[in-house]
């Protein structure tokens, strides 16, 4: 087991989604997801749209404010897109997505920005329904706080911003492994000691 | 517990034997062990070679070997999967690859141990026989609802190693199905749905190396009819065979419990045969990873073995004895070897010295 914690300057997880620049492309809807600092790649995104008021025309925005406050929902409300809708959290915003990919058709764009737990989950949901890979944009801005996974108890901690951390529901001292799954938009937390039960090293900030 | 099979034919050839609480596990024959190295000195490879039945008498004597732990490994193995059901998963799309290697299965044990199995068809009415496992069904192939389980369960019930279903779409794998009940160390439930690289994304050095990007090249274009085979290992304390992530609080307060006195009866080297093999309905890769545990003191009866495997965990990076979970009795590992090397040159690959 690697208990070695990762400095926080890393080279990139190999298993991590690769994220991107969002770039306009051509479709008959382009649906646009983002939290947090990801309102800027939005309005980059359109910035740099040669037919920004065709993409517009048949855009679903959907948005949530980011998990230290970040709320960039006004500029994005401000771009008049065929429906914008805001949402308090991640988990408010999914059943939406869920309901507008149920008549999503082929020719379908979309656009994902913010921070890893929007991303990974709306992309969970996309894929879902079987919407090729290829259709979907990421790009992370913003928050670097992570979405983890207790290995043992199975259990998603939100916002985890320190390495090692409490497990939100077993109570586990975890360390975050690198090592990401899209199925579960989560890394993998793993007891930090379990060797020597009750030897934590003390915890260090390396997500914000 | 309660079993839903009735191991027959302990007394014979199979050992009752446990792989926790009382570890009575041992081999009869050490010299059967599926020693992994075949120099002194280990560094990652593709190292594949073509899975094709090898001496008689060792594992590699047919495509899947059947060994004197096979009843014992299955009782653990139903225990574990009653403890935590998510131990074997399968995506919606991968029943059929589950099929195919049903029938893989089935037909290769039929052939090779029929004292044991045996496999009937009548047009797709097919009669299976597992008799150490007391096992007898009808079904329908192809059809679910004539089997207990899903095929994929219901065969890794009755196959020895962990196993991984690989989708190939996209240029690369999919792990989409799996089964892990004596793993080294990764979590089914996680990697389930990862591509080939998303799934060894922790394993060092390797990546730099381009192993992974070779493999999958290879792996890629892998025929029907024509599996392959390479090593992995690492290092158990225990003949403990699920060392799950999952369960890693419950095991690993064991890694602490090596004593230079203890060290040669509860150190194991832990191996993995992994075959892979092109299934003909799904196109699915069929990935076994079979489990082999043999203690130290077990090792050092075979002179060649006991030499090598010193200088072996003696040389090792010490970032790959850090992945592998063994950098802290590593350096015990090397003292107590290093009483079974008097320094003398060893031959090339791995059988024992004859």
């Amino acid at each position: 087991m690697k208990i070695d914690l990762t400095p926080i300057d890393a080279p990139a997880i190999k298993s991590r989604p690769v994220y991107a620049p969002l770039e306009p492309r051509p479709g008959k809807l382009h649906v646009i997801v983002a939290d947090d600092a990801g309102a800027d790649a939005v309005t980059d995104l359109l910035a740099k749209a040669s037919n920004r008021s065709e993409i517009l025309a048949v855009a679903h925005v959907m948005y949530c404010p980011g998990p230290t406050g970040t709320d960039g929902s006004a500029k994005l409300e401000a771009l008049g897109a065929a429906q914008f809708f805001r949402a308090p959290t991640i988990p408010a915003l999914l059943p939406r997505l869920v309901r507008v990919l149920a008549d999503a058709h082929m020719g379908t764009q979309f656009y994902l920005a913010g921070t890893e737990s929007l991303i990974g989950q709306a992309e969970r949901e996309i894929m879902n329904t079987g919407f090729p890979f290829a259709s979907i944009q990421k790009e992370q801005r913003g928050s670097t706080l992570r979405r983890v996974q207790c290995v043992h108890c199975k259990g998603i901690t939100e916002n985890v911003a320190t390495d090692p951390f409490k497990c939100s529901h077993c109570g586990l001292s975890l360390f975050v492994r690198d090592h990401y799954s899209r199925r579960m938009a989560a890394f993998q937390g793993v007891n930090i000691d379990a060797e020597d039960p009750g030897q934590v090293p003390e915890s260090v900030v390396r997500f914000k | 517990m309660s079993l839903d099979f009735r191991p027959g034919a302990f007394s014979e050839f199979f050992r009752d034997e446990t792989f926790r609480d009382t570890f009575t596990y041992t081999n009869s024959n050490p010299r059967r062990f599926p020693f992994p190295f075949d120099r002194d000195d280990y560094m990652y490879s593709v190292n594949m070679e073509p899975h094709v039945p090898g001496r008689k008498g060792t594992a590699f004597e047919h495509t899947f070997d059947v060994d004197e732990h096979y009843v014992a490994e299955m009782i653990d193995r139903a225990k574990v999967l009653a403890e935590d059901p998510l131990r074997c998963q399968s995506l919606p799309h991968m029943t059929l690859a589950g099929w195919d290697v049903l029938e893989l299965i089935m037909e290769a044990k039929a052939r090779d141990y029929p004292q044991w199995f045996s496999l009937t068809k009548d047009g797709n009415r097919w009669h299976w026989v597992n008799r150490p496992l007391g096992i007898e069904q009808s079904f329908t192939f192809l059809d679910e609802a004539t089997l207990p389980y899903p095929p994929f369960e219901y065969i890794m019930r009755q196959t020895q190693g962990d196993w991984t279903l690989q989708d190939e779409r996209d240029g690369t794998l999919w792990m989409d199905a799996g089964i892990a009940t004596s793993q080294a160390d990764w979590s089914v439930d996680f990697d389930v749905g990862m591509n080939f690289h998303e799934w060894h994304a922790p394993v060092p050095l390797a990546h730099e190396k381009g192993v992974f990007d070779r493999a999958l090249k290879f792996l890629l274009k892998l025929q029907q009819g024509a599996p392959v085979r390479r090593f992995n290992w690492t290092m158990t304390v225990n003949p403990l065979l699920d060392t799950a992530p999952e369960t890693y609080p419950k095991w690993g307060p064991m890694k602490a419990s090596i004593t230079p006195e203890n060290l040669g009866r509860k150190q194991h080297l832990r191996v993995e045969l992994q075959s892979l093999y092109r299934l003909p309905r799904s196109n699915a890769i069929a990935f076994d990873i079979r489990c082999y545990l043999c203690s130290f003191e077990q090792i050092v009866t075979v002179p060649k073995w006991a030499r090598r495997l010193h200088r072996v965990i003696r040389d090792l990076p010490e970032e790959l004895a850090t992945y592998k979970g063994f950098s802290r009795n590593r350096a015990a590992m090397v003292t107590w070897l290093s009483q079974y090397d008097d320094g003398a040159p060893t031959s090339a690959g791995w059988w024992p010295d004859d």
